[in-house]
């Protein structure tokens, strides 16, 4: 009668052994020291932030930095333009809030001529709105704005990459959180001095050299006496750091505004110390920056050299002689800083500013905790589960039990194949799962008990009462996943793990309890003689 | 071993006082909860700063709420766990510090107040500050993900079964949510992240509970052709009946495990689930079938209740 029995049977051990092989083998292995191949290993089951304690950040990328960068040094580049063809400007403004920059006083000879540049220099990423009178206004085009706003949020998630992979924090996440498309979700899970990591994160990092015009003076009026008190066109003002930390007097400095390098012609960076044994940082030039500094520095010994990191002014020595590849940036350092310090410009600089949304550190021990927490509710849920299946259903209680606990290692292989994330919801999904085990074994059981009571054969009541179940489980099961997948969508972090095991613990269920609770049945039944009215049930 | 061999109660009958009864719960909860302060947002949707300390000795909350008052007036200061020594600290977010380094202001001052109080060792063991932005984010995900699931739900049951029967067990799942956020009302618990994943579960578990019965429903409908549809549903009810009790009962064991051991991070999100189990079960035999039966006498009374106008002709 049950001629696929043994190839059931076959079926059922062969899911127990890959699932339990890539779920349960690799967590026990690596609790006893078994020695075991890497690739299987690999396989174990990865804990969330909050069982594993860590930090997790959600920042937001303000990507009106990077349009701001992009308006001026476009609105720069057509007023070279125009210099060289000799066509005059009276004035260029930027307004970056709203991507414009505005050119005024074309004369009107130049028009035609001013036309031709400045579309062939900004024709591609601006719209340009003549309003009369020589004056002309140039709008970044929203397909632009939008494309420029994604590279910069792509580029700082790249940066943050970077940075973390140098913390040398075991498998961290950098990757874009929400739905506004410009925050960036940080998980470093197992890390130990979240200040610092947060520190590191939050650097722009943005590092320039400018030669010194003047300073330091502590105000920006005296500064600008010598220049007939108004600020030149290609220079501007930036404030040194305080001579002692906390000190709120912070002199000012007259520098070009453009930089001789910055920060991407470095090629390395490293901590080091400078001659009068103050940490300090050490970089390294690109050929190409060392060729740009080589010739700056020649032609300008004597001279202060600005060094500007994230617009503040850390050091502004006296060049000494020409230098083009190697170069250092003293200041007050302590070691750490010094050392964050090169870390950060090896990863090379944010394009644009980041502030923090979400901030959530968990102790590692609070994460033990949780995992002991949750592995005892787990083990007293099913305990008390077993127990209870066995005295109302008796010998069928067991294949309850051993579809529930068969369930439970298909998701844990499942979840350790996909690489999902194991979170404190995630083990409430697990208990659930029980839950979810035991009602569709009830549904089934009950419903053989009320085919027995009609007084049918024990092998027609138990295939009776899977093959009408099976109705009901499908339709259950299927609604429950429409409530898991809607989970998944909205969920975030320990949410989603939650909703991920709901999600695998259904599917796995279907499979426990209809196929091989029904194998075990006939298994029993095969070993029964053909007119047995018994079942223990 | 065998409980509720062949019931045959009359639930029907008790509809109105189920439906009654409810509302009373739901009526009483939305009071506490709007007048009474009793369901509060978690800091997840609000914005705000948790803060989890630990003390090498057991530590009251009025001392640690002393030391904090001068620098977090609002602060909430609670006990967790079962040893003293774990306090944790909340606080909304201030006006004005919504993004950026000023969002940790209220996490160091009240670090720094701690430290200078002279409580003893402690280490802070965890640590959760929210941003306005975020939690406004969640919030709204949050709304979206429980109408979109609801409406999942419908739809599916609406194409297995029909219109009436959908109604009644998203009526059956809304109940269900009002009574648990009641509930959670009552007994102080905040409205977390955790606590909205329950509640979705809660929703997936009712429904779940109410697709058996009305399977059977239909099931019945077949053999049973000549019985009212008020009578097919009750006896559909009472032949599920060991499996409604003995499944939520077991079911109600697990998350009752979870509730007393999953630590209290999970607390709140057990105790949605216990309420929920409960809930559920109840809503399935009161609620569900008798919302269906109420609206399918009203829309489609010749296709279930034939027998009965053909009586009254004769």
């Amino acid at each position: 009668m049950y001629k696929n029995l043994r190839w059931k049977v076959i079926t059922i051990l062969a899911v127990l052994l890959i699932f339990g092989s890539l779920g349960l083998y690799p967590i026990i292995a690596s609790r006893y020291g078994v020695k075991s191949p890497a690739w299987l290993m690999a396989y174990q089951l990865r804990l969330g932030l909050d069982l594993k304690g860590g930090l997790q950040l959600i920042l937001q990328v303000q990507t009106n930095d990077a349009i701001k960068v992009e308006v001026e040094s476009s609105a720069e580049q057509l007023r070279n333009a125009l210099k060289d063809a000799n066509v005059p400007v009276t004035a260029v403004q930027t307004d970056p809030a709203q991507a414009q920059f505005t050119i005024e006083g074309i004369p009107g000879p130049s028009e035609s001529q001013f036309r031709t540049i400045a579309d062939n220099q900004t024709g591609q990423s601006y719209d340009r709105d003549a309003r009369g009178a020589g004056t002309h206004v140039f709008t970044m085009k929203p397909n632009i704005l939008k494309q420029r706003r994604e590279e910069t949020v792509a580029q700082a998630i790249q940066t943050l990459e970077r940075r973390v992979n140098e913390l040398g924090v075991a498998e961290p996440w950098v990757g874009p959180y929400g739905s506004a498309g410009d925050q960036i979700m940080v998980e470093l899970p197992g890390l130990k001095d979240p200040a610092r990591a947060k520190e590191i994160m939050g650097k722009t990092a943005m590092l320039e050299l400018k030669l010194v015009e003047a300073g330091p003076l502590p105000d920006e009026a005296s500064l600008l006496q010598a220049q007939g008190g108004k600020l030149p066109a290609d220079m501007e003002t930036v404030r040194g750091v305080a001579a002692t930390p906390g000190d709120t007097a912070r002199p000012y400095y007259l520098v070009k505004k453009t930089a001789i390098i910055n920060g991407n012609d470095l090629r390395n960076a490293k901590p080091t110390i400078d001659q009068y044994n103050q940490p300090a940082v050490s970089f390294t030039l690109s050929n190409e920056g060392s060729a740009k500094f080589g010739a700056a520095t020649a032609a300008n010994i004597g001279r202060q050299l600005a060094i500007i990191l994230d617009d503040q002014i850390e050091s502004a020595p006296v060049i000494q002689s020409a230098i083009s590849r190697e170069g250092q940036i003293t200041g007050t350092f302590t070691a750490q800083e010094a050392s964050d310090l090169a870390l950060v410009l090896r990863s090379g600089a944010l394009p644009a500013s980041l502030t923090y949304q979400r901030s959530q550190e968990v102790g590692p021990t609070l994460g033990a905790d949780s995992v002991k927490a949750g592995v005892m509710a787990s083990i007293m849920g099913l305990t008390a589960v077993t127990l209870f299946m066995l005295m109302y259903y008796r010998l069928a209680g067991i294949n309850a039990f051993v579809s529930i606990v068969m369930n439970l290692v298909i998701l844990l292989g499942f979840m350790a194949y996909v690489g999902a994330v194991m979170t404190l919801p995630g083990i409430a999904g697990f208990i659930l799962t029980i839950g979810m085990g035991v009602d569709s074994n009830v549904l089934i059981f009950e419903r053989i008990r009320e085919e027995l009571a009609t007084k049918k054969g024990i092998r027609q009541a138990v295939g009776a009462g899977f093959d009408r179940v099976f109705v009901t489980i499908i339709d259950t099961h299927v609604a429950s996943l429409i409530a898991a997948a809607f989970l998944f969508q909205f969920g975030t972090g320990p949410i989603r793990g939650f909703a991920t095991t709901l999600f695998f613990g259904l599917l796995s269920n279907v499979f426990t309890a209809v196929f091989v609770s029904r194998t075990l049945f006939e298994f029993v039944l095969s070993k029964k003689q053909a007119g047995a009215t018994q079942l223990s049930i | 071993m065998r409980i509720f061999a062949n019931p045959n109660y009359d639930f029907i009958r008790w509809r109105w006082h189920a439906l009654i009864a409810s509302m009373t719960i739901m009526a009483i909860g939305f009071y506490v909860a709007a007048f009474r302060q009793g369901l509060p947002l978690g800091i997840e949707f609000t914005g705000g700063t948790a803060i989890v300390v630990e003390f090498v000795q057991p530590t009251d909350e009025g001392q640690v709420r002393a030391a904090i008052e001068p620098v977090a007036k609002d602060a909430t200061v609670q006990r967790v766990g079962t040893d003293n020594k774990r306090i944790m600290i909340r606080l909304q977010q201030m006006e004005g510090q919504a993004a950026g380094t000023a969002l940790e202001d209220d996490a160091k001052r009240v670090e720094q107040a701690l430290n200078t109080a002279g409580l003893g060792q402690h280490t802070v063991i965890s640590k959760d500050i929210v941003g306005a932005v975020v939690g406004s984010d969640l919030q709204r995900k949050g709304i979206w993900a429980t109408i979109t699931a609801l409406g999942g739900i419908l739809v599916y049951i609406a194409l297995r079964f029909r219109f009436t029967f959908a109604v009644g067990a998203i009526a059956a799942v809304v109940h269900d949510i009002l009574i648990t956020l009641s509930m959670l009302a009552f007994f102080h618990y905040d409205l977390t992240l955790n606590v909205i994943a329950a509640i979705l579960t809660i929703t997936g578990y009712s429904v779940n509970d109410t697709i058996v019965v009305f399977d059977r429903v239909r099931e019945n409908q077949r053999t049973m052709r000549r019985e009212p549809l008020d009578k097919i549903v009750n006896s559909s009810v009472n032949q599920t009946m060991a499996r409604t009790v003995i499944t939520s009962g077991v079911t109600l064991l697990a998350v009752l495990a979870l509730y007393i051991f999953g630590g209290d991070v999970l607390r709140g999100f057990a105790f949605t689930m216990v309420i929920g189990v409960i809930t559920g079960t109840y809503s399935t035999v009161f609620i569900a079938s008798s919302i269906a039966i109420i609206l399918s006498r009203r829309t489609t009374p010749p296709a279930t209740a034939q027998p009965q106008p053909k009586l009254r002709r004769a």
